[in-house]
Parts: structure tokens; C-alpha cells; sequence
């Protein structure tokens, strides 16, 4: 099944409210996806500042003096958030592939979530409630950000397997649905040179996307030729540094609600995800059609 | 007029007090508050009596209806009328995927638009979408009217049955053995009936019928290649 809320905002009064916002969103989405929980959250841009977000099975070693050897080997100033499991690495932007590479040796075992100058990735197994308070979403400010609740029917229940996935700098990608040709893709996506760490549908989708775009498409493009190449059901939601795009299969039997106002633009995968904001009583509210790609941008 | 609140008392206890009216009940009138798109609002009921919900409304709304009047004062989930057997559903909005699916009778009438798969496998109900309606509308659709104010999209009436489906705009394509028939004057007749009940604003000149060309529900020996 799985639940999908999203939310772009447009009024800039509403960030410090965007993470209370989500969090009210995903956890009415529960009963979609119980088992894993995730959201990308896209806040405190400035200009030459890169971000890393990682996550590691045991932050208790992990993350002491992390900043600091980090910041040795790059030669660069590194400040690091710890989040429960996840923490937020942050240095120059053009520092940041480098801090990826060097982290691979320094703590083998950390993944890295996103990678970007706004983006944030965190997620977890457990109920979207518990995940939510486990990285305090609720206190979060930003100008859009994605959720996701997960219940897994193509690959296990691990935080690999939870949503959102990375599919290059500032972008992620949530799905509701299940892909039936992604152990072909993801042949050919690994002959193609494509790291796929997992055996997750939705991860061979995001891969697609990101591959695409490094030859050239547009994420805009890249999701109109994923209607050809992705075969299956699906709903997904993509984040990028300023907006936030939808597309559904031409099928489309996974649910999708839109609402937008002059304050926002937010989608859920059930109009109840929507009710609690501002203003929803007067929000114009409609059901995207199947295999057509929308876009928001700041 | 009894108000319910959903919010505060439930779901459970919705249909429950629902379904304990019966023919003879003089609760005639109900009113159902705070729906905030729950699902399963008004399932099952069986008794002449009137429910309004002031406001959108999750997946199944008044599902298996029998008898009563149901009223959504905003959009409707999916499945919403699913396996109605009679009476009518009205929604002033617009209603997701599979509405009025597997309907055996009633009317059901939106006022907005509906989206995919509308009276799939439909089997006697009457709908009346004052808007367009989605791809694969009226699949297998086996009896009973599907009436489309507005446009119709890809694949309708896809393997259908005999339902009866008038279109008065555009249909994207028609499904397969699906076909344009002739409109009779017992068709106007329907139309002109269906139309006035639904309170659409529509000449039932204007509409196109489409019906099964029974090719494919029938073996045929000359197709016996193509299993």
C-alpha cells in the first residue's frame, strides 16, 4: 500500500511550520505504511554551504569526533547535527564529493542519504509517529518537504528499504506501488555502471531517474520517459532544491490527492493526510491524471 | 434532524446507528459532521432515510446503499456507491476511481467529476456524472445506464456487457467491443429521465449511446485461433 504526503509551500510565513505540518500529514498516513517511515525535508539553503546526511547502525561510535577528522582530511571547516540515527554533515559545496568518498574509509558502514545544499533524508523502521519524534520532524522549518510511509511488499523491512531515495544533489524520490520489471532494469542499470546498493524496486526507480539525468534529461524529462521504461504500478512524488514534481502510471489505481492554495501546493495519497492545514476548506482539490507529469517551482 | 459528529463518536458508531434504523424509524433525516475524508462513512445502510456528510470523504462512502438518500457535501473517495443496490448517492463534488463499481441498482449522481474505472462491472445501477469521467469507465459493465454530461476517456466500455453508456462530449477511445449504437427514442426517453432526476442541465438530443457490439462475450469459432 503506502502513503505519500507532500507539501510545497509558497508563503514563506508557513516554514517554521512545514515540519509540524508533515509530521500531522504522515502520521495520518499510518495505517498506509506502518513499518518504515522517511521525509526530505529541504531547508536552510545558503549559498556555498553543502550537506550531507548519513546514517549509521550505531551512532554512538559513529559520530564522536566525525566532524573533526572530517574536517582534518578535507582540510575544510565541518559541522556536524546528530539526529538519533542520522546526522547532518555540513562543509563547502564543492567539498562535499570529496567528504563522500573520504567517509567510505574513514567510518565504513555509513550511507549516506542525500547529498545536496538544501536536501535532508531521514529515515527509519518503526512506526511514522516514533520515527517522527525520533528526529523531532515536528521542530523542523523549510520551504517543501516529502513523507513517506512504507509498507513493504517487493524487499525487507530495513532503513535501506524506507523511502525517500537520493537520486543525485537535491533530489529524492518517494513511490507508492510496486515495479514488476526491476530486476531487469536493475541488470541493466549495474552493466550501465549504476551503483544499486539494494534488492528495492523503488531504489532501481530512483537509479533509473538519476541515470537518466546524467545523460542529459531533465528530472522532467526523465519522468516522462519512466511512463515507457518502468513497467508496473506507481505514484511517485520527486523532490529537488526548489519544487516538487508527481507523476502517476498510466493505470494509475495508486490513490493521489492534490490541494492548492496561495499558501501551498501539497499532495497526499488520501485526502485525509490533507485536512489539518490551513485553509484546506477553500483549497482547490483534484485528483492528478494518469501518466501526466505536474511540477511546482519556486 | 440528528447530527452526528464524527470526529468525536466515531466510526463504528456511525454505521451502527445507522443501520439500527429501520422502515418504520421517524429519524428520518441525518447529518454527519466532521467526515475529514474518513473511510467506510454511511456503509450498509437499509432504510428510507436521508444522510447528508458536510464535507469529503474517504474511500467507500455508502457502499452496499440500500434504500436511503446519501448526500456528500464535498468529494468523494474511491469506491464510492460500490455495490449499491438501491437508492441514490449525490455527490456535489468530485468522486475518485471505481465509483458506483459492481452496482446493482439506485442512482448515483456526481455533480463533479469522476475519475478512473467509473461503473466498472456495473450490473443494473444508474449513474449520472455531470462532468468526465475517467479511462476504463463501465468495464465489463454487465446492465444498467452510465450517463456522461462531459467527456469520457480512454478505453470505455472496455469488454462490455449490455450496459448502456451516453456520452454527450468527446470519448478519448472506446475500448475493445465497445461501439457508437443508434440513440432510439427509448433511449431519449431514459436519458430525459435520468437527466431530470440527476437535476443535469442537458438535452438528451446531445448524447451519443455506446453499447456492446457482442463480439466478444459470445465463443466465436473464427477467433478460436487467437486462445
Amino acid at each position: 500500500m503506502c502513503g505519500i504526503v507532500g507539501l510545497f509551500l509558497k508563503d514563506k510565513a508557513l516554514e517554521p511550520q512545514l515540519g509540524a505540518l508533515l509530521t500531522d500529514m504522515l502520521i495520518t498516513m499510518t495505517d498506509r505504511g506502518p513499518d518504515s517511515a522517511g521525509i526530505a525535508i529541504y531547508s536552510d539553503y545558503s549559498e556555498g554551504n553543502g550537506k550531507l546526511t548519513v546514517q549509521s547502525d550505531n551512532p554512538e561510535s559513529a559520530y564522536p569526533g566525525l566532524d573533526s577528522q572530517l574536517s582534518e582530511a578535507l582540510n575544510a571547516e565541518v559541522s556536524i547535527r546528530v539526529l538519533d540515527t542520522h546526522a547532518v554533515l555540513e562543509t563547502a559545496v564543492e567539498k562535499t564529493a570529496q567528504a563522500r568518498s573520504i567517509l567510505t574509509t574513514l567510518r565504513p558502514g555509513l550511507r549516506v542519504m542525500s547529498a545536496g545544499e538544501s536536501i535532508e533524508i531521514f529515515k527509519e523502521v518503526g512506526l511514522p509517529k516514533n520515527v517522527a519524534d525520533r528526529f523531532e520532524i515536528a521542530k523542523m522549518s523549510g520551504s517543501h518537504g516529502i513523507g513517506h510511509t512504507r509498507m513493504a511488499t517487493e524487499s525487507a523491512v530495513t532503513t535501506e528499504g524506507a523511502h525517500p531515495f537520493s537520486t543525485g544533489p537535491d533530489q529524492c524520490l518517494v513511490h507508492n506501488g510496486s515495479l514488476s520489471n526491476h530486476n531487469s532494469l536493475r541488470r541493466k542499470l549495474i552493466r550501465e555502471g549504476v551503483q544499486i546498493e539494494s534488492l528495492n524496486d523503488t531504489e532501481v526507480g530512483a537509479a533509473y531517474l538519476t541515470w537518466k539525468m546524467q545523460n542529459g534529461a531533465t528530472l522532467g524529462e526523465a519522468l516522462t520517459s519512466s511512463l515507457e521504461d518502468l513497467d508496473g504500478f506507481f505514484t511517485f512524488v520527486v523532490g529537488t532544491k526548489d519544487g516538487f514534481g508527481v507523476v502517476r502510471d498510466p493505470i494509475a489505481c495508486k490513490p493521489a490527492v492534490m490541494a492548492e492554495t496561495d499558501q501551498y501546493v501539497a499532495f497526499g495519497s488520501e485526502y485525509r493526510a490533507l485536512v489539518n492545514l490551513p485553509g484546506i476548506e477553500d483549497a482547490k482539490v483534484w485528483e492528478p491524471e494518469p501518466a501526466t507529469v505536474y511540477f511546482w517551482n519556486h | 434532524m440528528q447530527t452526528y459528529d464524527l470526529e468525536a463518536n466515531g466510526l463504528r458508531g456511525l454505521n451502527e446507528t445507522l443501520h439500527a434504523q429501520s422502515e418504520t424509524t421517524n429519524q428520518t433525516v441525518w447529518e454527519v459532521v466532521n467526515p475529514k475524508g474518513s473511510h467506510a462513512i454511511a456503509v450498509g445502510l437499509d432504510a428510507p432515510i436521508e444522510v447528508t456528510v458536510k464535507g469529503s470523504t474517504g474511500y467507500y462512502c455508502a457502499g452496499m446503499n440500500q434504500q436511503a438518500t446519501i448526500r456528500v457535501e464535498g468529494s468523494a473517495g474511491p469506491g464510492v456507491a460500490e455495490n449499491m443496490m438501491s437508492g441514490t448517492v449525490i455527490i456535489d463534488g468530485d468522486a475518485s476511481q471505481y465509483a458506483g463499481a459492481t452496482g446493482h441498482g439506485g442512482l448515483l449522481v456526481i455533480k463533479g467529476n469522476a475519475s478512473s474505472r467509473c461503473g466498472i462491472s456495473m450490473k443494473g445501477i444508474d449513474i449520472v456524472v455531470h462532468g468526465n469521467i475517467g479511462h476504463m469507465s463501465a468495464f465489463m459493465a454487465q446492465a444498467g445506464n452510465l450517463v456522461v454530461c462531459g467527456d469520457a476517456g480512454d478505453a470505455l466500455g472496455d469488454s462490455l456487457y449490455e450496459a448502456c453508456l451516453f456520452v454527450r462530449g468527446s470519448v478519448k477511445s472506446l475500448g475493445a467491443d465497445c461501439i457508437e449504437k443508434e440513440l432510439r427514442p427509448e433511449h431519449i426517453e431514459i436519458l430525459k429521465d435520468l437527466l431530470d432526476r440527476a437535476g443535469a442541465d442537458a438535452k438528451p438530443e446531445e448524447f451519443k449511446r455506446y453499447g456492446s457490439a457482442r463480439q466478444l462475450y459470445n465463443f466465436d469459432v473464427d477467433n478460436a485461433a487467437a486462445y
